[in-house]
């Protein structure tokens, strides 16, 4: 979805290409048991179909650290395997960026013949500047990670090298 | 030329990193709203534009007759993860490594 002049500032992109299938990436970006082993971890559950239910369950260690059981939520728009997933996203991890409420995520998953997987993320963010300082990376000093741009280099490291960025 | 290079090339001109600079600010500008801030011609702002783009530092998104230019920060990010935390880890480990020695524990 192109986002409308409007909201274009609003709108955040972020874009990798990764040598895996669009279907490892859809496993990675739909299934728990790889969402916890990249980025901000926390297992997502996906009912993959219009109006189906989505949530990150936190992980042992985020609940050790004080966060809410569920860490995201939201809910499924647009659900085409292995190309496209349209949702909306709601961070709840403190009260300031879950008041901001829905905000709208589109990942594109575009194979490029004979070189890897583009993959895009469109991540509209109307009414939403908290959720949009964190999920830009601005607050890693913090301890509040890099945001999509480190989320996807780890993801990228994750199915080409099998391992995690370090630290 | 892999990734890495096309991304040092693009990084390399100061005006492309001002057209950068510019999108940090404010993001989705059109190309029209980018030259406006620059002493230069359609063309040759069109041609630093293509070479951000083929970097992946830029990505274009058209919306009915407007085409919007957003930053894209994941090349730049791979580069920090892969090289320059790498390099910046062994000098902190070193500066732990010295404080050890120093204060005698080993």
């Amino acid at each position: 979805m192109t986002p409308a002049a409007t909201d274009v500032e609003t709108t955040q992109i972020y874009r990798v290409y990764i040598k895996a299938t669009p279907e490892e990436i859809w496993e990675a970006i739909t299934s728990p048991e790889w969402t916890n082993r990249y980025g901000y971890g926390g297992f997502a559950r996906y009912d993959l179909q219009p109006g189906g239910a989505f949530q990150v369950d936190a992980s042992q260690e985020f609940i050790d650290a004080g966060a809410p059981s569920v860490v995201v939520d939201g809910e499924v728009i647009e659900s085409d395997p292995p190309r496209r997933l349209v949702q909306t996203w709601r961070m709840l991890m403190d009260p300031t960026m879950a008041e901001e409420g829905f905000t709208r995520l589109t990942y594109e998953i575009e194979e490029v013949p004979h070189s890897a997987t583009k993959v895009t993320i469109v991540h509209e963010m109307e009414q939403a500047p908290t959720v949009a300082a964190m999920v830009a990376g601005t607050s890693e000093s913090t301890g509040a990670g890099g945001g999509w741009a480190w989320v996807l280099s780890d993801l990228k490291s994750l199915l080409e090298t099998g391992a995690r960025l370090s630290g | 030329m892999d990734d890495d290079d096309r991304v040092f090339k693009a990084l390399a001109d100061p005006t492309r990193r001002f057209l950068l600079d510019l999108l940090f600010t404010r993001d989705g500008r059109t190309q029209s709203e980018l030259e406006s801030e620059l002493e230069m011609t359609r063309f040759g702002v069109a041609k630093h534009l293509k070479v951000l783009e083929d970097a992946g530092l830029v990505v274009a998104r058209r919306s009915g007759r407007e085409k919007h230019h957003f930053l894209n920060p994941v090349p730049i990010r791979l580069i920090h993860d892969r090289w320059i935390d790498k390099y910046t880890e062994r000098r902190v480990t070193a500066l732990a490594d010295l404080k050890r020695e120093l204060e005698g524990t080993p």
